[in-house]
């Protein structure tokens, strides 16, 4: 009995793996994807695949379940589950084993359940197949995994659809049909990147729980190499279709001996970013105020509903020339409303906003614009910030348009100009977003916001949609920009650790409210428990530190009842505000854009 | 190998999406067989006057009811003698021009009337409950009451068929110009202080284009048709000028005893509704630039 030797580290591995993967190789229309992919997980272990986007990573689970597009083939190399070559099984016994034998916990819990289904049906679905007679067994069964997979009130939420469960909820039920088949091996491709880090922790921690009572071995595949090494016995990294480093997530922490590891190790947002930064130059509290917003409310009015929702209740704070001031919340906390009330985008309610000494009145259409034409957005999604049926030339000028004053020889220099601060080449300019990964439409959007020289940056989530590498890149760009040309920011998003890594100042948002606020350096370590949930981040070294360090989070967040509109739907339990990243359950996306003209 | 296929990915790329969405159009079969459908209809329209053999309105009461095949008259003659062939070709001129005439009427008038519905709410409350309106009564009533109110003839058939239409242009066009403003591009450009006529015109037009083709492709068969209906009532075009509708509705008379003059309008107008629907599928995928 010989297993595969291709254990760096001395992590003992027991003699019998349940599946061997020996040099897979798999391509995509003759390009390779996989490259000679190789690793072996024994009978209750676990294993993550780390790698960023395009590593490969997906596509080498996907040959494991056979489950390869129409246009991706095997080429070479094999896998071994349980003693039997994948390849030489039937197509009937190789359906029997996914489900059965392997059970899949996909991707993105929005898109994998069937909107017009009940919950409970699409879970005796499953069942069904796995030869589950008795419609009454089904419906037992169901509302078992229903409660294992943490569904409070399984009988009620059996009958309900989709859309009635919040993005991680839907996630649970994902891994109740997951463990429908009573499989043995696990995997779970990404099944946390779409959600909010709070709600993250805790699926993770609930499948982590799950898999160890019933034994199953798991493959974790995921772009964040610390929740790979806080969840998994090994981690293997992926870069451009190769394994480049496989071992115990301590080792490859401590001491990543690929270049790419190391780049993946150094990339992760850390909480004490700010001390390894340089401090900037500051004119301490001498610092002018460039943007200051005292009292901010905002109201929104729901059908049906007569108490409006506050979105945003009495937040104040200030943004000094040439800093960065970064607004955290989990999705729902009113960050958004924050940056698009500082975009003039929407209305407040009531509050004051003063750019230098001018007041900026809600209801002045003047007001407005000059706000409009000292701020600049940068979004989060860079697939939707930019109109795919513009060049990037068109895209970067469209901010210089209101400029009349300027001539189009004038216009188009700032626009090349603009491409080599955001480190694009001049050869960017003739292509169409569609030909653009995430990382490089960021830099247009980013360019875009500079070429019209704004004083203020407001970039909402702007870093939240990129993997950990690109997100590293975006920030240095940032940081090196605000040095240069000293435009001041505001910077909305989820995460502390990137916050640290960019901000002067940090205002913590929880239900619309200021909670803490303060220079960088005092937040971090948080006293509220929402900063401290917020805080939460996969640990780096391996262990679960992080979680004990800042407690068993979430007690507060239970007993958290909101305005009515937001709880009639989903239970009052911990997942109220749980969303999909990105996508807060606030009435500020309910309509597609609330305008006034 | 890598070397290759990135060199001419790169020639490929760098084209705007509407000439990559001609390139993909040309792949697709079923958008060349409705492309190529599309050109035979065409050809017959233009080039009625001279593929015609006879003349549209010679009568012949020496030979009414000829089947197909019969000497100097392919596809045989109608109740008062006239060749089927001629008839069609110059149908086709017509029901054409009648399609297209009121499409370019629907889409001209539904388009801006739906993006600003879809951008702004104040002019939505107007639009929306106009077309609500229009749409309460149903498609014909509107056409034969506006083809009454302007007198017969082949232009004002088309053009209440197509205002008959603007309501679901409207309809289309306001669904997609609503999604695409809550698209974070449209929202950046107002930060900007763009223009709301930019983007309208700039942003939202240009990613609404596909529906809106679409949606003309499937309004000229029912143009066609609707023209068919309106000059059987008397409201279209006058005899004897032919078109398909036309002729369809004078050949119910006598299909027990001549069944095949229905059947050569009536395939013809299947012919270029195909066409129509698969070339417009085919431009929908081809013109989308996310999907690839």
């Amino acid at each position: 009995m010989t297993t595969t030797a291709h254990e760096t580290d001395s992590s003992p591995i027991r003699p019998d793996p349940l599946i061997t993967v020996r040099d897979l190789r798999v391509a995509y229309d003759g390009q390779d994807a996989v490259r000679g992919a190789s690793f072996a997980v024994a009978p209750g272990r676990s294993l993550a695949i780390v790698g960023g986007s395009g590593s490969g990573k997906s596509t080498t689970v996907k040959a494991l379940l056979g489950l390869l597009p129409e246009n991706a083939r095997v080429v070479g190399g094999e896998v071994d589950y349980a003693g039997e070559r994948l390849a030489d099984l039937s197509e009937g016994t190789l359906r029997h084993y996914r489900g059965a034998r392997i059970g899949l916990v996909p991707q993105d819990p929005m898109a994998s359940l069937n909107p017009s289904m009940r919950i409970g049906d699409q879970i005796c679905d499953a069942l069904k197949q796995y030869g589950m007679r008795s419609k009454e067994d089904r419906r037992r069964r169901a509302l078992q995994l229903m409660d294992d997979a943490g569904i409070p009130e399984p009988a009620r939420r059996f009958r309900q659809y989709p859309h009635e469960f919040s993005g991680g909820m839907r996630q649970r039920i994902l891994i109740a049909i997951a463990l429908s088949g009573d499989p043995e091996l696990l995997i779970a491709d990404e099944p946390t990147s779409a959600l909010d880090v709070t709600v993250q922790k805790r699926i993770l921690d609930h499948l982590d729980t799950l898999a160890e009572d019933r034994g199953l071995t798991r493959i974790l595949v995921t772009h964040d190499l610390g929740v790979a090494a806080d969840r998994a016995d090994e981690v293997v990294v992926m870069s451009d279709g190769e394994v480049v480093e496989q071992g115990t997530p301590r080792g490859i922490l401590r001491a990543p001996s690929h270049p790419y590891s190391q780049r993946l190790v150094d990339a992760a947002p850390r909480l004490d970013a700010h001390r390894r930064r340089e401090e900037a130059p500051r004119e301490d509290d001498g610092g002018p105020s460039f943007l200051s917003i005292r009292g901010l409310v905002k109201d929104f009015k729901i059908r049906g509903f007569k108490e409006p929702l506050r979105a945003v209740d009495d937040v104040s704070f200030d943004i000094r020339k040439g800093t960065t001031t970064a607004v955290i919340g989990e999705s729902g906390s009113g960050k958004s409303t924050v940056a698009r009330i500082t975009l003039g985008l929407e209305k407040a309610t009531s509050g004051e906003a003063r750019v230098g000494a001018r007041a900026i009145r809600p209801e002045s259409r003047d007001d407005i614009r000059y706000l409009r034409s000292l701020t600049q957005p940068v979004f989060q999604d860079p697939f939707s910030s930019l109109n795919p049926y513009w060049s990037v030339a068109g895209l970067i000028a469209e901010s210089l348009v209101p400029r009349r004053d300027l001539g189009r020889a004038e216009k188009r220099r700032r626009v090349r100009e603009c491409l080599d601060h955001v480190a694009l080449p001049q050869s960017a300019l003739g292509k169409y977003p569609g030909e653009l990964s995430g990382g490089q439409r960021q830099r247009v959007a980013i360019a875009r916001a500079l070429v019209a020289e704004p004083e203020l940056l407001v970039c909402d989530e702007a870093v939240s949609a990129l993997d950990v590498l690109v997100q590293k890149q975006i920030l240095d760009l940032l940081r090196g920009l605000q040095s240069e040309i000293g435009v001041s920011c505001l910077f909305i998003t989820h995460d502390l650790g990137v916050t640290s890594e960019i901000a002067d100042e940090v205002v913590v948002l929880r239900r619309g409210r200021v909670v803490e606020a303060g220079p960088v350096g005092r937040s971090s370590t948080p006293r509220r428990m929402s900063t401290r949930l917020l805080c939460w981040r996969p640990s780096q070294d391996g262990a679960s530190e992080a979680s004990s360090v800042f407690g068993a989070g979430g007690t507060e967040l239970t007993s958290v009842t909101r305005h009515p509109a937001l709880t009639h739907n989903t239970t009052k339990g911990e997942e109220w505000n749980a969303s999909e990243r990105g996508r807060s359950p606030g009435p500020e996306r309910r309509r597609p854009s609330p305008q006034r003209i | 190998m890598y070397q290759t296929t990135a060199t001419a990915a790169a020639a490929e790329t760098s084209r705007s999406p509407f000439i990559r969405g001609l390139q993909q159009l040309a792949r697709n079969k079923l958008g060349v067989i409705g492309g190529l459908l599309l050109l035979l209809t065409v050809i017959a329209a233009v080039g009625a006057p001279w593929i015609a053999p006879h003349h549209f309105a010679a009568v012949n009461f020496q030979i009414p009811f000829q089947t197909p095949g019969t000497a100097g008259y392919p596809l045989g003659t109608d109740d008062l003698g006239r060749d089927v062939l001629s008839r069609l070709l110059y149908g086709v001129r017509t029901s054409l021009w009648i399609g297209l005439l009121s499409v370019a009427v629907a889409v001209g008038v539904g388009t801006p009337l739906g993006l600003l519905a879809g951008y702004s709410r104040v002019a939505d409350a107007v639009v929306s409950r106009l077309t609500d309106v229009a749409l309460a009564f149903p498609f014909l009533i509107i056409a034969v009451g506006l083809a009454a109110i302007r007198g017969p003839s082949l232009e004002n058939a088309a053009i209440a068929l197509g205002i008959a239409n603007i309501p679901i242009i409207v309809r289309v066009v306001r669904g997609e110009a609503l999604r695409i403003s809550g698209l974070e591009f449209v929202q950046a450009a107002r930060a900007m202080n763009i223009s709301q006529a930019r983007i309208l015109f700039q942003h939202l037009l240009p990613n609404a284009s596909s529906v809106i083709i679409v949606q003309a492709t499937v309004i000229i068969p029912v143009a066609i048709i609707g023209e068919a209906m309106l000059s059987f009532l008397g409201l279209g075009i006058q005899p004897p000028e032919p078109s398909l509708g036309i002729m369809l509705a004078d050949a119910q008379e006598y299909i027990y005893r001549s069944p095949w003059a229905a059947v050569w309008p009536g395939l013809t107008i299947i012919v270029m509704c195909l066409g129509f629907n698969m070339f417009g599928d085919a431009l929908r995928d081809a013109l989308d630039p996310n999907a690839r």
